[in-house]
């Protein structure tokens, strides 16, 4: 068991495309929850319909990949409004529970049998990156980076899109934030009859960052796509959501970089704990465990951060503690 | 803080820049290859092992790899270009065969460089008419949305054995009804505790397979893991029994050690347990494994909320906060399942071939007959226990108002642990009677979750009766869309009318008007 090649691969993966697909997702989820306070349970689904945009543009139609990307945003302003006008006026509790409960029935809507001339059903679409390769200006047989740090040259384009994407809303929710729509954002989170005995009309603004937020998810969902270049439903799984709660609380929900490093501190822990918990099976350290367990201790291992996190630091890593007492109203 | 923490982090990042990679050629993305996992037709995270692909180029044979025992196969492919897979029909297990995709029947696979591409191949049952030997139920065919082979054998249930529309309708609301009364059974918990203390859980899916699993165990055969189990649960029951019962009636630091010495007694017998392993091997019938899974599910709910949630409650965590913990919970509860009872899918051995009983155009197994009675007979003795007991009154009285109760000389938290000792008990029971109707797996909870979800928004977040008739009404609407949609959409339409009702009555149909917004 080699301890320092199992940091420099977890590092390795922090900086890599799927760290920056979910930094990107967990931003669209900050301003649902840290900014907003909507308790979005199924940002899943979002990222869901951003990917299968692409991938049913791309793998079905043959249409070229930003049509694709076009189509997932579309579908995401779709889901949203569909989302948004029945839960949003309500409690954050029902908002809760429709987000959870929709991202888990369109991944069975996709899955479906009825559904397989579009989605291909439980087996996925394939063939969906070579347009987005096409525009590659690495050579993508090669090697770039330097120390531990190296990737393909298909995986630094994927890399250098997605966190410049991240750069691109983190920035944007610096400025949205520093604006007065921003103000009254963070308004609807402290108190939302307060702002709306000022005259603001607190469900369009709610509707406004549950569209927006959703857009960014998806376009994180068509970033997954182009990556894998193949996807399936089961990718799809309530998990996928969870996880990036944890980034985000891990990070610091209502911070501009929280979900930034969320993301890479989360990947790294996840990829260690992975990597050490293997390391020491292989040793026979674990013998009461086999393969497919290790998968099933690091989800576990995923709610007891959660847990910890709330009781200990709801705030995370660069949070303000005073900021994260929102409540339910 | 802040500072300590950027000059760790680039600490960190120097010294990883630093280090020179033999990491970076440990990993396999610089090559291609083509790679795939192929799992069991009815549960793809079962994989099956020794099934042998080989990858040529032209007539050479560039690779060759069996599956592993979790499915997985990986082939290392000497550089881009077009190469012909092909599975060896041989090696693939009797009862499974390979499903017909343009990838096995042509094998042409185009790799482009750096690319490890995943190769999607799949195994379906041998012979598709075997599936109707286990029970000929509508529901069974119908609520397996998880099924895969679902898409095949549509037109098995829809067509159905009894022909007529009117036929099918009633086989359907027999199942409807079924189906209803496990969901209201399972979900007067998750009610009662939002009445009571405002908190989604989240992780109540979970305390219905953990109720399952534990009757699955038991009835199974308990060795040492069972006897672990039971004995840290005695512990921790013993413990918060004694709170319940004795807390301000004796001295408080006799209690706190009595509680703690019966926790750590628990943990001190199941270590003793688990050394002892399968030397004490006992195993007891289905009812009695269910008695001991409802009681095991009970101290389940008692423990999180008396050393979890009351003590958050006392911190004044928000509920937001609070929803995530659970969330957080019910992914530690299933993965810890999922890793003491592996993935499989299985059933209530003895109850699957049964002699039909036949009432009109409705036939029934006995035991779905029995999960009905059973449940029924549950749900009355909950109404009854809350309509008649001083503690039900105490329960339906912190639910509807929880200061008015406190102030009106309620002992709210005790009332809480019960409602928890009681919603975790139910819980447990309707995983017992979803596990006896269908199958037993490690994610069922959760997917009876969201159809418990609708059910009590339906009937209206945190009342008793609401859930009750929110489950069955759930439970009709998902069977009897079968009728004329896909089996796969049952879900959907249940939260179809989860989210009409809160376009129209967003209190449900027995909850108390009042701002929910």
């Amino acid at each position: 068991m080699d301890i320092l090649t199992i940091l420099a691969e977890s590092a390795r993966t922090a900086v890599g495309p799927v760290a920056a697909i979910y930094a990107l997702a967990a931003i669209g989820l900050n301003l649902h929850f840290g900014y907003t306070g909507l308790l979005n349970f199924g940002q899943v689904g979002f990222m869901l319909v951003g990917a299968y945009g692409v991938g049913i543009s791309v793998g079905v139609f043959d249409l070229p990949v930003l049509v694709g990307f076009v189509v997932g945003l579309a579908c995401a302003v779709v889901l949203a409004l569909l989302l948004g006008i029945p839960t949003l006026r309500l409690r954050a509790d029902y908002l809760a529970i429709s987000t959870i409960a929709t991202a888990e029935v369109l991944r069975l809507v996709y899955r479906a049998g009825f559904a397989e001339p579009l989605t291909n059903g439980v087996y996925g679409l394939q063939n969906l990156s070579s347009g987005f390769r096409s525009v590659n200006p690495f050579e993508a047989a090669d090697r770039y980076g330097f120390g531990v740090f190296n990737f393909s040259g298909n995986h630094l384009w994927v890399m250098v899109v997605t966190w410049g994407l991240v750069g691109l809303f983190a920035l944007l929710t610096w400025m949205l934030m520093h604006s007065p729509w921003g103000r009254v954002i963070k308004g609807i989170r402290e108190d939302e009859d307060a702002v709306r005995s000022l005259g603001k009309n607190v469900f369009a603004y709610k509707m406004q960052v549950l569209v927006l937020g959703g857009m960014i998810g998806a376009l994180a969902g068509a970033m997954m796509a182009v990556h894998q270049a193949a996807i399936n439903p089961d990718q799809f799984k309530p998990q996928v959501t969870f996880f990036l709660w944890a980034i985000l609380l891990l990070g610091g929900a209502g911070r501009v970089l929280g979900p930034v490093i969320g993301s890479v501190v989360f990947w790294f822990l996840m990829n260690f704990t992975d990597g050490l918990l293997r390391a020491l099976g292989s040793e026979g350290y674990l013998p009461f465990l086999s393969g497919p367990d290790f998968g099933a201790i690091q989800l576990a291992f995923v709610g007891l951060l959660l847990v910890v996190l709330i009781v200990f630091r709801p705030q995370g890593l660069i949070g303000d503690r005073k900021e994260m007492l929102i409540n339910v109203k | 803080m802040r500072t300590r923490l950027v000059t760790v982090l680039l600490a960190l990042i120097t010294a990883f820049v630093v280090i020179p990679g033999p990491a970076a050629t440990a990993d396999e993305q610089g090559g291609e290859s083509l790679t795939g996992q192929i799992g069991q037709p009815d549960d793809r995270s079962q994989g099956v092992e020794g099934i042998r692909i080989t990858v040529s180029d032209g007539d050479d044979e560039v690779g060759a790899d069996e599956t592993d025992p979790d499915g997985n196969w990986e082939v290392e492919v000497p550089g881009p270009g077009t190469y012909h897979l092909e599975v060896d029909q041989a090696s693939v297990p009797g009862e499974y065969e390979l499903r017909e995709t343009p990838l096995v029947t042509d094998g042409t696979v185009e790799v482009e460089s750096g690319d490890n591409q995943t190769l999607i191949l799949a195994l379906v049952e041998a012979g598709e008419d075997q599936q109707e030997e286990s029970s000929p139920s509508p529901e069974d065919d119908a609520a397996e949305e998880d099924e895969d082979a679902a898409a095949d054998e549509e037109g098995i249930e829809v067509e159905g054995v009894s022909g007529g529309f009117g036929d099918r309708f009633a086989q359907l609301t027999a199942a409807g009804v079924l189906f209803g009364l496990v969901i209201a059974v399972s979900a007067i918990g998750l009610s009662l505790i939002f009445g009571t203390t405002k908190l989604i859980n989240f992780a109540h899916g979970d305390m219905v397979t953990f109720g399952a699993m534990m009757a699955l165990l038991f009835s199974t055969g308990a060795a040492g893991l069972g006897n672990s189990l039971l004995a840290i649960f005695a512990g921790l029951g013993g413990a918060i029994l004694l709170g319940a019962l004795l807390e301000g009636k004796v001295r408080a630091v006799p209690l706190i050690v009595a509680q703690w010495s019966a926790v750590f007694g628990g943990i001190a017998v199941a270590t003793a347990m688990g050394v002892a392993g399968d030397s004490i091997e006992w195993q007891v019938p289905l009812w009695a494994s269910a008695g001991i899974a409802v009681a095991m599910g009970a101290v389940l709910g008692g423990t999180m909320e008396r050393y979890l949630w009351r003590p958050l409650r006392r911190r004044n965590v928000a509920l937001i906060q609070m929803f995530i913990v659970s969330i957080g919970l019910a992914l530690v509860l299933r993965h810890v399942i999922l890793v003491l009872f592996s993935a499989n899918r299985t059933r209530y051995s003895g109850y699957q071939v049964q002699e039909m009983v036949h009432f009109g155009p409705v036939s029934l197994p006995p035991r779905d007959l029995v999960i009905m009675g059973v449940a029924v007979a549950v749900l009355v003795l909950v109404a009854c226990l809350l309509q008649f007991t001083r503690v039900g009154k105490a329960m339906r009285a912190v639910s509807d108002n929880r200061d008015l109760a406190e102030s009106s000389g309620i002992d709210v938290d005790r009332v809480t642990l019960y409602v928890w000792f009681l919603g975790g008990g139910l819980a447990s029971l309707g995983g017992v009677l979803f596990g006896l109707n269908q199958v037993v797996d490690y994610e069922m909870g959760f997917r009876l979750l969201l159809l418990m979800f609708a059910a009590v928004i339906l009937g209206g977040l945190g009342t008793a009766y609401g859930a009750m008739v929110g489950g069955l009404a759930v439970g009709l609407v998902a069977m009897l869309s079968t009728l004329w949609f896909p089996a796969q959409l049952m879900e959907a339409w249940a939260l179809a009318l989860m989210i009409l009702m809160l376009l129209v009555r967003p209190q449900g149909l027995l909850g108390r008007r009042e701002r929910v917004g």
